[in-house]
């Protein structure tokens, strides 16, 4: 302001408050806007209802409970509490309707057999639906989005080579327990050279062409009783289910990434290394976190995404 | 007092005004204090281990908090993803607790239990490996540090002060053995703190190196923890609903 001319006393202008710093440094008094004032009246009598509906004050060692109630069951009884949000959440998991649906869905898909099921295309779109959610939440961290898997650490699903088999009661049977894949190292019964030798029969086993002689020696460790391979894997390398060991002649690998490899040597030595250490791998349980509905959706799931048997 | 009196003098309207916005905060806070069923009776809940209390400690130095929460909200789409909504109970050894609200990440609240060591040791060195997707930063520096627990005793000590039942004497060892059963009541006796926590980390041996124990041997032992106390098998639907 340029003027020096007390405001309040000029017609027409805004009231001041009175108080004045500094000689000449004022305030307005701006009455507040007309839809504010009621706006504020109304949350104050919102409030008013809300403490009459809701809990709301303290009082001693309890609170107000507010007249508003909730009803749901428990324990096959109807109960009925004071209104909050446990016993909303209660109500909404028993009756909401979209929780209902999602149940009697749950209940349907639950109660069929594996045969039925994965041929019934209206079940498995639901099977779908809700799968692809669950996965996402609890497999794909590790098979990845999809189920594709990463060589050497998460098995691929998508595929028809399995280790603990892949009928969907298999399955079911690696979610419900878990399992822990094993395999021995071999770093001090099997040296270097008999290493590369039964490297190059496995992989003369997958259609690469090896140095017969050592495919030879290494066909005697694999199935003798130096290597004694053929105890997990099977004699003609076919795998065996009860134990994880997964077929080594289709030319499928999950652990040893030979396909990556560039030519034969590396091939051997890829495989040779892996043989040296053995590995450990541990595929969680889920009957404590999922229902057997759940996990019966998630197994018909595994097995459509390609390789179910 | 005349308005001009307070807006004139700084010091008097400091004071009055955080007099004035104290009033909500007490309103909502204080009465949790004494309200008799704030925090529910339910069996497992027990303090952490010497060696979780670390992880514990290791999770807060590298801030996961700022993009992890760790309270499942009662809500039903919550439920389907991350199981039972979290209960007071479950974090009333938590000092500070890591509810929060910012979730760049999932919520972590029931996360133990979820994943294999080996995923969460891979995963937290390098995030991106397993979930190419993932904003997560790698902290790779937890498997190569040791571990330091010189100073695990003061540690529950200090936590023993605001009300963690850490057992020092024979009494109070005794009462945990009463409250939570013998084997757990070893694991809170504070006389014994460093000989438990290596023992764990050898026994567990979540980092797969059982020589060294590092700093993932901790935060790996608290994550599997997590949301694994309560066995919620054992409560129906609206058992929890009575202390609210
Ligand atoms: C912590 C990582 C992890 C999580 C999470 C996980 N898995 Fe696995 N899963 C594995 C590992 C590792 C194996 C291989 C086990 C072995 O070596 O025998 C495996 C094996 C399997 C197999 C057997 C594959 C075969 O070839 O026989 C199936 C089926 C499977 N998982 C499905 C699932 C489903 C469905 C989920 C989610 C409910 C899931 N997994 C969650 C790590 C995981
Ligand atoms: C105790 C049983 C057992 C014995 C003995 C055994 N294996 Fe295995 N092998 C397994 C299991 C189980 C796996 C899969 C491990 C997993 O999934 O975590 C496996 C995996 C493999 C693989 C990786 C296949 C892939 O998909 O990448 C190769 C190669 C292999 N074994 C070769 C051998 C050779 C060669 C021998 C003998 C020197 C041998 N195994 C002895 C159980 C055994
Ligand atoms: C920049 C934000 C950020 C920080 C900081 C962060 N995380 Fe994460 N975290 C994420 C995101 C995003 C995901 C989901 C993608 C993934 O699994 O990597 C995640 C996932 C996770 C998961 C898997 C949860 C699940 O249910 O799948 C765990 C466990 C985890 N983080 C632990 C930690 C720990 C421990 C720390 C601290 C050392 C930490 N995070 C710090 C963003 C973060």
């Amino acid at each position: 302001m340029s003027t020096n001319e007390n405001p309040s006393k000029k017609p027409g202008q805004v009231e001041t408050t009175g108080h004045v710093w500094d000689s000449n440094l004022q305030e307005y008094n701006n009455p507040l806007p007309r839809w504010w004032l009621w706006g504020f009246y109304a949350t104050v009598v919102f409030a008013l209802v809300y403490w009459v509906l809701y809990p709301a004050w303290p009082v001693g060692g309890s609170f107000t409970k507010g007249l508003n109630t909730i009803t749901f069951m428990q324990d096959g009884e109807e109960v009925t509490t004071h209104w909050n949000t446990r016993s909303l959440f209660a109500r909404e998991m028993q009756s909401g309707k979209q929780a209902v649906r999602q149940r009697e869905m749950l209940e349907q898909v639950g109660a069929m057999d594996y045969e039925t099921l994965l041929a019934d295309v209206e079940a498995m779109s639901f099977v779908n639906a809700y799968a692809k959610g669950a996965f996402g939440t609890w497999c794909a961290a590790c098979h990845q989005t999809g189920g594709g898997g990463v060589i050497g650490q998460y098995p691929n699903l998508r595929d028809d080579h399995w280790l603990w088999g892949g009928t969907a009661e298999q399955i079911e049977e690696t979610l419900v327990l878990g399992r822990i894949g094993y395999m021995p190292g071999y770093r001090e019964s099997l040296d270097g050279q008999q290493l590369e030798q039964v490297a190059s029969y496995v992989l003369s086993l997958n259609g690469f062409a090896m140095n017969d002689v050592d495919v030879a020696a290494g066909g005697e460790i694999f199935n003798g009783y130096l290597g004694g391979c053929y105890q997990c894997h099977g004699v003609d390398a076919a795998g065996l289910a009860s134990l994880g060991a997964p077929n080594l002649s289709n030319n499928i690998w999950g652990l040893v990434d030979v396909p990556g490899a560039a030519n034969d040597e590396e091939r051997v030595a890829r495989v040779a290394r892996f043989v040296h250490q053995g590995v450990q791998r541990h595929m969680p349980a889920f009957a404590d976190r999922l229902s057997p509905a759940e996990i019966r959706v998630l197994s018909a799931y595994v097995h459509s995404l390609g390789g179910g048997q | 007092m005349k308005h001009e009196s307070v807006e004139t003098n700084a010091g008097l309207l400091i004071i009055l005004t955080l007099a004035v916005i104290s009033i909500g905060g007490l309103v909502e806070i204080v009465p949790l204090f004494y309200i008799n069923d704030t925090i529910e009776e339910v069996e497992g809940v027990r303090p952490y281990t010497p060696l979780e209390q670390r992880g514990r400690d290791l999770y807060v130095r590298e801030g996961c908090y700022t993009c992890h929460s760790q309270m499942v909200r009662p809500f039903r789409d919550e439920m389907l993803r991350y199981g039972h909504y979290s209960l007071a109970a479950e974090s009333q050894f938590d000092h500070p607790f890591q509810w929060g609200s910012k979730r760049t990440g999932p919520d972590l609240a029931r996360v133990g239990g979820k994943y294999s060591n080996e995923w969460q040791v891979q995963h937290l060195i390098q995030p991106k490996s397993l979930v190419p997707e993932s904003i997560m930063p790698g902290y790779p520096w937890l498997a190569a540090n040791r571990l330091d627990y010189s100073d695990i005793e003061q540690r529950m000590i200090a936590l023993k002060r605001v009300g963690v039942p850490y057992s020092i004497n024979q009494e109070e060892f005794e009462a945990n053995v009463e409250r939570f059963g013998e084997d757990v009541a070893v694991m809170l006796d504070i006389n014994r703190a460093e000989e438990n926590l290596i023992a764990q980390a050898q026994r567990e041996n979540f980092d797969g190196d059982r020589a060294f124990i590092s700093e993932m041997d901790a935060m790996v032992a608290y994550l599997q923890v997590l949301g694994t106390m309560v066995d919620f098998n054992e409560y129906s639907a609206g058992h929890f609903a009575e202390f609210r």
